[in-house]
């Protein structure tokens, strides 16, 4: 149960986290004329961090 | 090459596919094997969340607005996160109140209400049938465009098709009667529909594969990868601008709004809550459903930018709708399997929805809606023994065909207008309206009934304001200029800018003003009164569902029941069958042989309105089992009261589970003390014993000499020297013995007089070696010395000091062999302080004896061949000495290559020890 409810906090801090990383002012960070491996930077930026989140939420839950 | 018939027959088959795989997943279920008790299943129908809106909508989106399309699912993938307090919640509140909606959830939790059971379940229909109506447009446009196939044509009107030719009507009435096969097929307590759902999870994966081929298709076939893909569209000044925040109005603002909007949205939408709360079969499917909903979201999005740019290059400059691009690029590469594939993909990705969809709002109508009414108007009293559920699975086979033709009714109205192309967003914006009641209801005891029903009816009136009406108003269906000018003028009552707020896109500021309205008047309103004994009641069992030991629903009722009037009442409802059978389940888990022995109490009365809640909800089972049942009403008093008690008795338990983890605790720790104590009873014991010994020895031997002196007057004058030389020796060994364990207990309990004063390392150990070089000499040891010119100097006791040097001195002596040993002193400044080393090239320890050398009485060497040479106290004295001034003393040896015994004390710690002899 106590272990229960450290995933619940660490679920609601990814949630935070994931919240802050996509939205403004940090979004505004990566809207640039740039490109990352053959991508524009603002699509790599938050398709990562998408990915990142569910990655870190598999591994909150299943570790 | 794709006539109507072609794609008609494909259609067909994949709707009888469904039936087959739904037809399955029920015998599966009733055979007791369910093949949908297992968490990817369960996420998969979570995916029912993706539907043709994703499936197509997105690429129209993002073709328009780059990364707008984004947030309706970013929004999702981070509330999920949330989920593992609130959806479980939820999940629990639902099963042990026998939730079958969301208007269920809210009529119950504020007092099993009919009025707002009616008004959720008003919202939930007028909010969701346009969104039923885009799937079919969208189904309806793609069976188009494939018949023209291989051109590309957009479907210019679609009310050009008489409507029973209409392939999308028939294909709307299919939907309908699979929902009603396997979405009616008895009216059950639990409201679960395992056929359903695995068809939903298997239209799941289909709509996924067939998108994710599309989007490999597009990007790696037509074009070269990503990097070909994103660098040919950068060149294209128009495309420039979607690769950045901003564009097609997708600011900031727009896109925290819509992040919420999806949050609630995923939580709140009819057909979300049915495959989330009510077909979940167990809570524990929810673990891995929190990453896994979120990446089959990440994983059908992945290839919506390629193909929106891919479709905006290749189309440029032809008025190809966006929204086609995934249908219309494998088409203008003339592969029509692949075409017919996407069709059936969209097909699939609409039917979910619809059927899920249909299947829920079916049910509130049903129980929330029609119930009532029929309640209120006494027609279910009148008559009498009649089975009824036949005529309450009418009702929902009725509602289920009249939603989906209203739904396409809708479609054919609003064709092309705007008034169904925006609708996605409306939709949601309308069942957000949901999350002040629910979430409040889950963790706020303070609502009450009329805050709910301010609340939504506040928000829903603002939403009809702010987003509905003026999707009507651009489709032409309304006078367009109260959009411009306000309502009768009044430019602070422009729906789009209300009170004068600008900087919000429309959706944005619908959405703010609606939730301010919706949220501030379900708390002003809840707080203007104390809930009453029904709110209070079950805000308790919903808030506290968590609780063990909470007030079961059995609690808050008295009265007189018979179970003569109950049965018959549940068997109208689900079926004289099915109602004996649940009735001696219950009677079993009580412990009674029989149904007809139940005692008719609080507990049969709570299951048999349970019961019917599962099948007509909460509120009309309250009024139906309170039509055969004498009830006597609680107040509000006595409900807190039992409330109170059954709180104090949990508190109590708490407690004295507590005080019993305490005692618990308290007596690890009473069994450990006493082992201490044990161990050092024992070893004081021990040190009796060798103290007791080692006086023996040499007392032996003086009294043996003294006896021989005082027997034997003849014994010779050498012999009596001797003797007495023997005897002097052995006493002063007595006193050395004696003086060293009282300077041991002194030590060891802190009494020892300590003289502390400014000392020389280096004098000391010349001191030391200048008192054993009489031993060296005697035995030939030669002594090699390795002092630093200068060192600090320390605060210590300075004969404490020479005594420990002696002892390693004289140690070291006394183990290296007669004529070859070697002794080195070295002293070196270290940065933990000065540290003193002793080498002896003597016979070394083994690492057992390493440690029991600093053992009292324990002697290096064999002690049980060799005479002793020593009191076995010396090094256990120098430890404490140096261990007094914060250093360390130890010993590093191999058997065969000699002992370093070294010592380490600190610089300036020494200063800080109190000097004890004052």
């Amino acid at each position: 149960m106590i272990k229960a409810t450290l995933t619940g906090q660490r679920l609601v801090a990814l949630f935070l986290l994931g919240w802050v990383l996509v939205n403004y002012p940090i979004l505004s960070v990566f809207d640039v004329d740039r490109v990352w491996l053959g991508i524009p930077a603002i699509y790599l930026y938050v398709f990562g961090v998408w990915a990142a989140v569910i990655a870190l939420m598999a591994w909150i839950i299943e570790r | 090459m794709l006539t109507g018939t072609t794609i008609g027959f494909a259609s067909f088959l994949y709707l009888l596919l469904l039936f087959a795989v739904a037809y399955f997943g029920d015998k599966r279920a009733d055979a007791g094997r369910s093949i949908i008790a297992n968490p990817t299943i369960y996420a998969l129908s979570l995916a029912v969340f993706c539907t043709t809106w994703t499936y197509y909508g997105s690429v129209g989106r993002a073709a328009s607005s780059g990364l707008g399309f984004v947030p309706i699912f970013l929004g999702p993938t981070l509330v999920v996160a949330l989920w593992w307090f609130v959806m479980l919640k939820m999940v629990r509140i639902g099963k042990a109140n026998r939730i079958t909606s969301i208007a269920d959830f809210i009529a119950s939790r504020y007092g099993k209400s009919h009025l707002l059971g009616g008004l959720v379940t008003v919202i939930a229909v007028l909010g969701v049938i346009p969104y039923i109506a885009l799937q079919l447009k969208a189904v309806s446009s793609s069976f188009t465009i494939l018949t023209f196939y291989p051109a590309i044509v957009m479907p210019a009107k679609v009310d050009s098709v008489p409507w029973l030719a209409d392939t999308t009507l028939y294909i709307a009435l299919i939907m309908a009667a699979f929902t009603i096969l396997f979405g009616t097929r008895h009216l059950d307590a639990t409201e679960r529909h395992e056929g359903l759902v695995a068809a939903v999870a298997f239209e799941s994966v289909v709509k996924l594969v067939i998108f994710m081929a599309v989007g490999l298709y597009v990007t790696f076939g037509i074009f070269d990868g990503f990097g070909d893909l994103f660098s040919r569209a950068a060149q294209h000044a128009d495309l420039q601008g979607l690769m950045h925040m901003g564009a097609g109005g997708n600011g900031y603002g727009n896109w925290f709004a819509l992040t919420l909007l999806s949050m609630l949205a995923v939580m709140f939408l009819p057909r979300q809550f049915q495959v989330a709360v009510v077909e979940n079969v167990n809570e524990n499917h929810l673990r891995r459903a929190i990453w896994l909903f979120p990446l089959y979201l990440l994983l059908i999005n992945i290839f919506v930018l390629p193909i929106a740019l891919g479709g905006q290059m290749l189309f440029a400059g032809q008025s190809v709708d966006a929204d086609t691009f995934v249908l219309t690029l494998p088409m203008a590469h003339g592969h029509g399997w692949l075409a017919l594939l996407v069709f059936i993909g969209g097909l699939s990705a609409a039917s979910g929805m619809v059927i899920v969809e249909t299947i829920a709002l079916s049910t509130m109508v049903c129980n929330d809606l029609v119930m009532p009414l029929l309640l209120r108007y006494r027609w279910l009293a009148l008559q009498g023994q009649e089975d009824l559920s036949g005529v309450l699975l009418g009702i929902r086979r009725g509602a289920i065909v009249l939603i989906l033709l209203l739904g396409y009714l809708y479609f054919r109205l609003a064709g092309e207008a705007h008034a169904l192309v925006s609708i996605g967003l409306i939709s949601f914006a309308a069942v957000a309206q949901f999350a002040p009641a629910m979430l409040g209801g889950m963790y706020w005891r303070g609502g009450t009934r009329s805050g709910a029903l301010a609340g939504l009816s506040g928000g829903f009136a603002v939403w009809l304001y702010t987003l509905l009406l003026p999707s009507f108003a651009k489709s032409g269906w309304l006078p367009g200029d109260f959009l411009q000018n306000g309502l009768w003028g009044f430019e602070l009552l422009r729906p789009q800018e209300l009170f004068g707020l600008q900087g919000l896109d429309p959706m944005a500021n619908g959405l703010f003003w609606s939730l301010l309205a919706n949220i501030g008047g379900y708390i002003c309103v809840s707080l203007m009164r104390r809930p009453n004994a029904a709110e209070a009641g079950q805000a308790t069992l919903f808030v506290d569902v968590f609780k063990q030991g909470g007030p079961s629903g059995g609690a808050l009722w008295r009265g007189s029941a018979q179970v003569g009037d109950l049965l018959p009442l549940i068997g109208r409802i689900i079926g004289p069958e099915r109602a004996r059978s649940v009735f001696a389940d219950y009677a079993r888990s009580r412990g009674v042989a029989s149904v007809d022995v139940l005692p008719a109490d609080a507990g049969l009365v709570h299951f048999a309105e349970a019961t019917l809640a599962g099948a007509i909800g909460s509120a009309s089972a309250r009024v139906m089992v309170a039509s055969v049942v004498k009830e006597e009403p609680l107040g509000l008093d006595e409900v807190m009261n039992i409330l109170d008690e059954a709180s104090q008795v949990r508190a109590y338990s708490k407690r004295l589970e507590e005080k019993s983890l305490e005692l618990e605790a308290a007596t690890r720790e009473l069994r450990g003390a006493n082992d201490r104590l044990k161990e050092l009873d024992r070893l004081k014991d021990d040190f009796m014993s060798s103290v007791t010994h080692e006086l023996r020895t040499p007392l032996t031997s003086i009294r043996a000499f003294s006896e021989m002196l005082l027997e034997d007057p003849k014994i010779d004058l050498e012999d009596r020297k001797r003797f007495l030389g023997i005897i002097v020796s052995e006493t002063e060994r007595l006193t050395r013995l004696v003086n060293q364990v009282l300077d041991m207990a002194k030590i060891e309990s802190g009494h020892a007089e300590w003289h502390n004063g400014e000392i020389n390392l280096v004098e000391i150990i010349e001191q030391a070696v200048a008192s054993t070089s009489q031993l060296f000499k005697d035995k030939g040891v030669a002594l090699e010395m390795n002092l630093p010119a200068s060192v600090p100097t320390l605060l210590a006791d300075r004969d404490r000091l020479v005594q420990v040097m002696l002892n390693l001195l004289s140690n070291a002596v006394k183990f290296v062999e007669r004529g070859k040993g070697r002794v080195a002193v070295t002293l070196a400044q270290t940065a933990e302080g000065m540290r003193v080393d002793v080498r002896d090239n003597g016979p070394g320890l083994t690492p057992e004896e390493q440690l029991i050398v600093f053992e009292k009485f324990r002697q290096g060497g064999n002690t049980m061949t060799d005479k002793p040479q020593g009191t076995g106290l010396g090094l256990p004295i120098s430890r404490q000495i140096v261990e007094h001034y914060g250093g360390r003393l130890w010993v590093e040896s191999a058997p065969g290559e000699g002992a370093t015994f070294s010592f380490l004390m600190p610089c300036g710690k020494s200063a800080e020890t109190p000097d004890e002899a004052g």
